[in-house]
């Protein structure tokens, strides 16, 4: 592990953080496991587990509801959580942070409320060409319900979104745009402040699918000039069921409620019901105490690893991986983008991704093989599926080492 | 190599991969689609029975080894028998290929190469998906066929 470990003192210290993730000293089928299905979702710090024990085995009651004491520590620690993820994704009011159970709901949850409300027959959504079934089938709901279609943002064969046919898109029609910060195939990281500007300006709002982003750069929301950012806990080494959802204040304010249900009124007769104040209003239903505490001990765990130090190893090692990989004969990288996040999909040869992945597991190594929820983008490609690796802080160039060994195997066996 | 990747990927199992037999269209008779949408294994199998009897089966499609080498074994395997007869080896087969490691293989003639996938309990559904696929085709069912 040491020839990974940078000589710059700044530099992240895998060893170290290795030891804080219980799940990576096991073996499976007798060999260590080496985690590289980061995309998929992330392994989890011991802070962030000792956070939900701590939360169930000491503070455990429902939020905003009791006068009890306990009670009131749940609610003081699920505020503090919201502040937290404020901080991290540096929005302007922990207001604007809208709690929902992962990237998913996110986007439905604005194709269903701002969608509803504005988009109506004839208008347009603007989609990429490498959009995750997630950013996709909610706004196609909404098109088959008010008349509206999607219009799609091609890509290079790199992968990179043609910003000249994004803008030409761009129309009196248009209602939306929403786009994925990184792709989960490919890999690229999408210039999404410039793609918010060109929309901003004619005063379109953006969505930004930030799934594969948040564990792997800084995001700054008010820097990007987005609308709308979404994101899961699982995917940045949180519990799996909790997400957020970023909106910019005015149109929070604006939209119509999602769900009904209590938690998110200010009264309610048989007559009518108005609605909680921000951000309480999107939130029905007793939430997800635990998770929300559980993410925001995990975003203070990345923070504390620091951001830029974690991009700049990931960066550092998918350059790495993406030379090792180009060496194993008849494999061919899929995602060739300059600007690219730690995501390596891969064909080999005319091995299915499936037998790849079936026989790397009996090595050890943990990889995604399939389309990725990215059916649309397969075809683009010209591929049923791909094999993914896809790397995350813990993540060590042994282990890139061991992954090349293991493909050789399944050379051997197709030869 | 694990012993379980040997038995998994055996030397038969490779060759019906890279040379599936009765890999073609039949026209005239009845057909089934089958699709496993998670792992985008796609089948269209291809049957013309006269008499009860299986004339003719063939299949297309694209899927990973196993399920490729299961479509091609399973065209070899019931071509020339009764629809019964088909029916009833399904069934063998599926309890061969879901029973557990340990158990002893009863043997199936040539589809008990396909053994091995017991000890892969997530790619059951791969080799099962032809199967699965021409049940669909002797039932002149419509809906396309999952083993998901």
């Amino acid at each position: 592990m040491a020839s990974v470990v940078s000589t710059r003192r700044d530099a992240l210290d895998v060893a170290a953080v290795r030891r804080d993730f219980p799940i990576l000293r096991q073996r499976v089928h007798g060999r260590p496991l080496i985690y590289l299905d980061n995309a998929a979702t992330t392994q989890k710090p011991r802070v962030m587990l000792e956070a939900l024990q701590r939360y169930y085995s000491e503070e455990n009651a429902n939020v905003h509801r009791g006068v009890h004491s306990l009670s009131g520590r749940a609610t003081d620690a699920y505020d503090a959580a919201r502040e937290t993820i404020r901080r991290f994704l540096n929005a302007a009011d922990s207001r604007e942070i809208v709690f929902v159970r992962g990237t998913t709901e996110g986007i439905n949850l604005v194709a269903q409320t701002y969608g509803r409300a504005r988009i109506g027959a004839g208008d347009e959504i603007v989609l990429s060409e490498m959009e995750h079934h997630s950013n996709i089938v909610p706004w196609q709901i909404l098109c088959e319900e008010k008349g509206a279609r999607l219009r799609v943002v091609p890509m290079t064969d790199a992968g990179e979104l043609r910003l000249d046919e994004y803008e030409s898109l761009l129309n009196e029609c248009t209602r939306m745009v929403a786009v994925a910060h990184v792709s989960n195939v490919l890999g690229t990281v999408n210039p999404v402040a410039e793609i918010a500007r060109l929309a901003v300006a004619r005063g379109i709002p953006v969505l930004v699918d930030g799934a594969q982003a948040v564990a792997h750069m800084p995001v700054d929301v008010q820097a990007l000039g987005c609308d709308f950012y979404a994101f899961s806990g699982h995917k940045v080494l949180g519990p799996t069921g909790i997400g957020v959802l970023y909106g910019r204040r005015a149109l929070l304010e604006a939209m119509p409620v999602y769900q009904g249900g209590g938690g998110q009124i200010a009264s309610v007769t048989f007559d009518r019901t108005t609605y909680a104040a921000l951000p309480y209003k999107y939130e029905a239903g007793t939430p997800n105490i635990a998770g929300v505490i559980g993410l925001a001990a995990a975003l203070d765990y990345v923070t504390a690893v620091g951001l830029d130090r974690i991009a700049a190893y990931e960066r550092d090692l998918s350059t790495y991986a993406a030379s090792a990989l180009s060496g194993v004969p008849g494999l061919r990288l899929t995602g060739t983008a300059r600007e690219r996040a730690a995501v390596l999909s891969f064909v080999l040869g005319d091995v299915h991704p499936h037998d790849i992945g079936t026989i790397l597991d009996r090595e050890g190594v943990a990889i995604r093989a399939g389309h990725h929820c990215c059916q649309p983008l397969m075809r683009r490609l010209g591929v049923p599926a791909t094999a993914r690796a896809s790397l995350a802080l813990y993540n060590t160039r042994e282990e890139v080492d061991a992954l090349v060994a293991a493909l050789e195997r399944v050379r051997e066996v197709f030869e | 190599m694990t012993p379980e990747l040997d038995d998994l990927y055996q030397e038969v199992i490779l060759d019906h991969n890279r040379r599936p037999r009765n890999f073609r269209a039949l026209g005239g008779g009845r057909r089934a689609e089958g699709f496993n949408p998670l792992c985008g294994d796609r089948i269209t199998v291809f049957l013309t029975v006269d008499n009860g009897v299986i004339a003719d089966v063939a299949f297309q499609g694209s899927g990973c080894a196993i399920s490729k080498a299961s479509a091609s074994l399973m065209t070899e395997s019931v071509k020339g028998r009764t629809v019964d007869e088909a029916q009833a080896l399904f069934e063998r087969f599926q309890q061969m290929i879901t029973a557990p490691a340990d158990a002893a293989v009863e043997s199936l003639g040539k589809l008990t190469v396909l053994a091995g996938v017991r000890q892969f309990p997530v790619r059951v559904k791969c080799a099962s998906l032809a199967w699965h696929t021409l049940r669909a085709a002797f039932d002149a069912r419509d809906e396309v066929v999952s083993t998901e």
